[in-house]
């Protein structure tokens, strides 16, 4: 061999190697991508699954509370006035502190502490005109602070939590009456313009209602329309179109979908806005198309000699495939509905257009209650510039990834335990 | 009322399944049936309910226009735009249902008790008329099962019609789509010429907004010019597709060609795993770490970058892509028949010589058809772009400016509130319809192409 046939193959395998190489950076870089994003999504918002309490003393006193009967009842105490005792619960933490300033102590606790104080006492009715420890959601500042998030060591200017308000969390810290404790409220509260009070709990139920809308749509639909076409549709131009169109639809941006929803669901059907129902059938246009070929590819799936044995036993074409084809299909199509409607339990922006991203502070109860949903909330939060709320978004991004996540394992399983294989 | 009604019908037919059935037991006794006793149970609750749902489904639907014209008649010596009739009858209609606030004119409040007496006639005749059906097509289907007429048939002519009208429904998903973008981007075309959206270059549909009024056509002309949007979308999917086909490609390409079967079965579904994640979150993301991140780096050497750049919405849009074209490629190397690769192999050539010179090449449609559905998803994306480009519509070529896309300002027109009628809540529309056309076109090259690229190989 010479030289420059030497050369040519060294060359050449150099060539093999880099190009090997390309398509491990391309993969490494893929797998990074996903690395980094799930790392970032994590540590910010592990730290909402935490909440800051402050711990204080507070005194149902009677007079303060002007209750005036000997033994109240229970309206009494709902009726009685709490805004003394709370305040007073907070300003007791300093007691030096001049009146006109209060509201500097006040500020570190979330504007709901009144009826936080007066929730302990509808709970424990014999802590009437005692002394008593209680517990009350810090402010979103405080919270950061607690949390680390917040530096500190800015210029008080530009901080939100003034010098006096954080020697005081430094005392309070001291002695212990911080608290972090899991952040129940996260999963049980509704949506907040406050930091620490906003939960998941009215967007988690628009996105259940939702998807279980777009379910009850597009499943029947879905199933009875693949049936038809993979069974009985004749071969002409008109079946030939149905499945151009089809397929076509799978394509659609969904934000077109929202338009449809905006243009004929609420402008002509007048359906009601903002609501889980006009949401859900909006969503279930969307999931048509994919449930359709899902069910196709699995009634495609069914071997013919079942059809046959079926047939040669005197079964007419339907009972053959309502009785055999179909069910011998339904893993495949239930995976398939379940992929959809994770599909559809991410979107956003169709159900942004038909209204679902009104603030709604109330859990809705039924699907045409106006609600947000778990994307949609996401979107909200993290238009505000409230840092609280960035940790918020993170967290809600957690518990929309861990659902999906469950519905594709879901799907998986359905796939693995209950499909026949056929070989 | 009408839930009342349709549980009525559904439970008649219910109990009309169970009746048919043991009609058939009867008649088992004397005569040999025709088909299995169940189907008598079906035949009866298909005649019970169809006829009995479809009239009530058309008449709900064509109801409330009819009462509307009856209630407009004492209307139309007034002439009356469409707009105010529109307002009158809404008037009308809450004043009926007691949520009216205003002042109550006599005429008015006459027309509302018109509106309450036509409604009571209404629903009384509409279930009359359900009734009068459903006895009618009962006794109809009774008396067929007691002549022991063929049963299974037209049970299961009746089935594969309500499979055929099922799907109808996509095609009728289609139609509505169509509808709903023409309807109002006609109206939109009516106040704006064509022309001017198509190629004006100045977006500034808030510019129009009048209180109480009509805009100034002035302003109109130069307010709607949609080139600045078409611009931005395509090269915000340019910049995607710059990080997405290289990446995905390649990594499509090694996953066919050189992994192992361990590293195929764990990093194919990981990178798909990219596809699956919400837009909404790559939107979080890409505002909140890609875009300061571009935006210090671009400072660190010494450019100004707005820190709400195309390229960050571009980029994060890319990585979304990846596992798109990566799959679809993967799918599409593979079914590349195995003789090509055999027969580059025993010409002595390397592994990556096949693929460039020989697979590439064979499987080149199917790959120009997956990146055309790439695109066609990028040029459809909204929420990266609402979230993380900004809203103003640039017309720029500059990566690091900010610019906005037909989705984007479809979410900004139509976010809070709509006002139907008015020229800014259309222009919304009109983009739809735009990007509806761009993305079908798209699409059926697309999926044209990589159906000839399958029948080449099958």
């Amino acid at each position: 061999m010479n030289n420059y046939k030497k050369n040519l193959l060294k060359k050449r395998y150099n060539a093999e190697r880099r190009f090997q190489w390309y398509g491990k950076i391309a993969i490494g870089l893929a797998l990074t991508f996903l690395a980094v994003f799930m790392f970032q999504i994590f540590s910010k918002g592990y730290s909402a699954f935490q909440k800051t309490w402050i711990v204080t003393e507070v005194h149902y006193d009677k007079e303060l509370l002007l209750i005036d009967a000997e033994s109240p009842s229970k309206d009494d105490l709902e009726n009685a006035d709490y805004y003394d005792v709370a305040y007073k619960a907070m300003t007791s933490l300093d007691p030096g502190l001049p009146e006109e300033e209060d509201r500097q102590l006040i500020q570190m606790v979330s504007y709901k502490y009144e009826t936080e104080v007066k929730d302990l006492l509808l709970k424990n009715p014999d802590f009437l005109g005692k002394i008593v420890p209680i517990k009350l959601t810090a402010s979103d500042d405080v919270d950061q602070v607690h949390k680390g998030n917040y530096p500190r060591d800015i210029p008080e200017k530009n901080r939100r939590v003034n010098d006096y308000q954080l020697q005081i969390y430094d005392m309070l810290n001291e002695r212990g009456d911080i608290l972090s404790e899991f952040n129940i409220s996260f999963f049980t509260n509704p949506d907040s313009r406050e930091a620490e009070l906003a939960g998941i709990a009215s967007s988690f139920m628009g996105t259940v209602f939702s998807i279980l809308v777009c379910l009850a749509f597009s499943f029947p639909i879905a199933v009875l329309a693949a049936i038809y076409l993979e069974e009985f549709a004749p071969k002409n131009k008109f079946t030939d179109f149905i499945e151009v169109n089809i397929n076509n639809l799978a394509a659609v941006p969904s934000i077109v979908f929202g338009l449809l929803g905006l243009g004929i669901l609420l402008a002509v059907f007048n359906l009601p806005r903002s609501t889980p129902l006009v949401g859900g059938i909006t969503l279930s246009l969307m999931t048509l198309p994919t449930i359709i070929i899902a069910a196709r590819a699995s009634l495609k799936a069914v071997p013919p000699s079942i059809r046959e044995a079926a047939l040669a036993m005197g079964a007419s074409n339907m009972q053959t495939t309502m009785h055999h084809t179909v069910p011998l299909s339904m893993p495949g199509t239930l995976s398939g509905t379940i992929i959809g409607l994770a599909q559809a339990l991410g979107e956003t922006a169709p159900l942004i257009l038909i209204g679902m991203v009104a603030f709604v502070n109330t859990i809705p109860g039924t699907p045409v209650d106006p609600a947000a949903s778990l994307p949609v909330q996401i979107y909200i939060w993290s238009e505000s510039a409230e840092r609280g709320f960035v940790e918020k978004v993170s967290a809600c991004i957690m518990v929309l990834l861990a659902f999906l996540i469950l519905m594709n394992l879901a799907a998986q399983i359905v796939r693995h335990k209950f499909e026949k294989k056929w070989s | 009322m009408n839930l009342i009604l349709v549980t009525f019908i559904i439970l008649l037919a219910f109990t009309s399944y169970y009746f048919g059935r043991k009609k058939a037991l009867v008649i088992q006794s004397s005569q040999r049936l025709t088909a299995l006793p169940k189907f008598y149970g079906y035949y009866l609750a298909a005649w019970c309910a169809a006829p009995a749902l479809i009239i009530f489904v058309l008449w709900s639907v064509f109801e409330p226009s009819i009462v509307k014209t009856f209630i407009l008649q004492d209307y139309t010596d007034q002439n009356l735009t469409k707009n105010e009739l529109q307002l009158i009858y809404t008037k009308v209609k809450a004043l009926a249902v007691g949520t009216y606030t205003g002042n109550i004119t006599n005429f008015l409040d006459e027309s509302a008790n018109k509106y309450i007496q036509l409604k009571g006639i209404a629903n009384s005749a509409k279930v009359a008329i359900i009734l009068a059906i459903l006895i009618f097509s009962l006794s109809f289907a009774y008396r067929s099962v007691q002549k022991n007429d063929r049963m299974r048939e037209p049970v299961e002519i009746f089935l594969k019609w309500v499979l055929f009208v099922a799907s109808l429904g996509a095609v009728l998903v289609t139609i509505g789509i169509i509808f709903s973008l023409l309807f109002e981007a006609i109206r939109f075309f009516q106040a704006v010429k064509i022309f001017d959206f198509i190629f004006g270059t100045h977006w500034y549909p808030a510019k129009t907004f009048v209180r109480d009024g009509q805009p100034d056509p002035e302003l109109m002309k130069d307010a709607f010019g949609a080139v600045p949007l078409f611009a931005g979308t395509f090269f915000i999917a340019f910049i995607a597709m710059c990080v997405a086909i290289p990446i995905g490609l390649l990594s499509g390409i090694y996953l066919s060609e050189y992994a192992g079967r361990g590293v195929r079965k764990y990093a194919k579904p990981i990178i798909e795993i990219l596809a699956g994640i919400p837009t909404v979150v790559y939107g979080f993301f890409a505002a909140l770490t890609v875009g300061p991140f571009v935006k210090e780096i671009g400072n660190a050497m010494g450019l100004e970058v707005s820190s709400e750049s195309a390229l960050a919405a571009g980029a994060v849009m890319g990585v979304m892509i990846i596992p798109f074209i990566s799959s679809l490629s993967d799918d599409v190397i593979t079914a590349v028949p195995q003789n090509l690769r055999d027969g580059s192999y025993a010409m002595g050539a390397t592994k990556s010589e096949t693929v460039k010179k020989v697979i590439f090449p064979a499987a080149l449609p199917g790959i120009v058809g997956s990146i055309l559905l790439a695109v066609s998803r990028a040029v459809g994306e909204t929420m990266i772009v609402v979230m993380a480009s900004g809203l103003a519509a640039n017309l720029t070529m500059n990566p690091l400016e900010s610019t906005s896309t037909i989705t984007a300002q479809i979410v900004v027109i139509l976010i809070g509130d709509q006002q139907f009628g008015d020229p800014k809540t259309q222009s919304a529309f009109a983009l739809g319809i735009s990007l509806f056309i761009v993305t079908l076109f798209l699409n059926v090259i697309a999926l044209s192409v990589v159906k000839r690229y399958r029948e080449k190989y099958e």
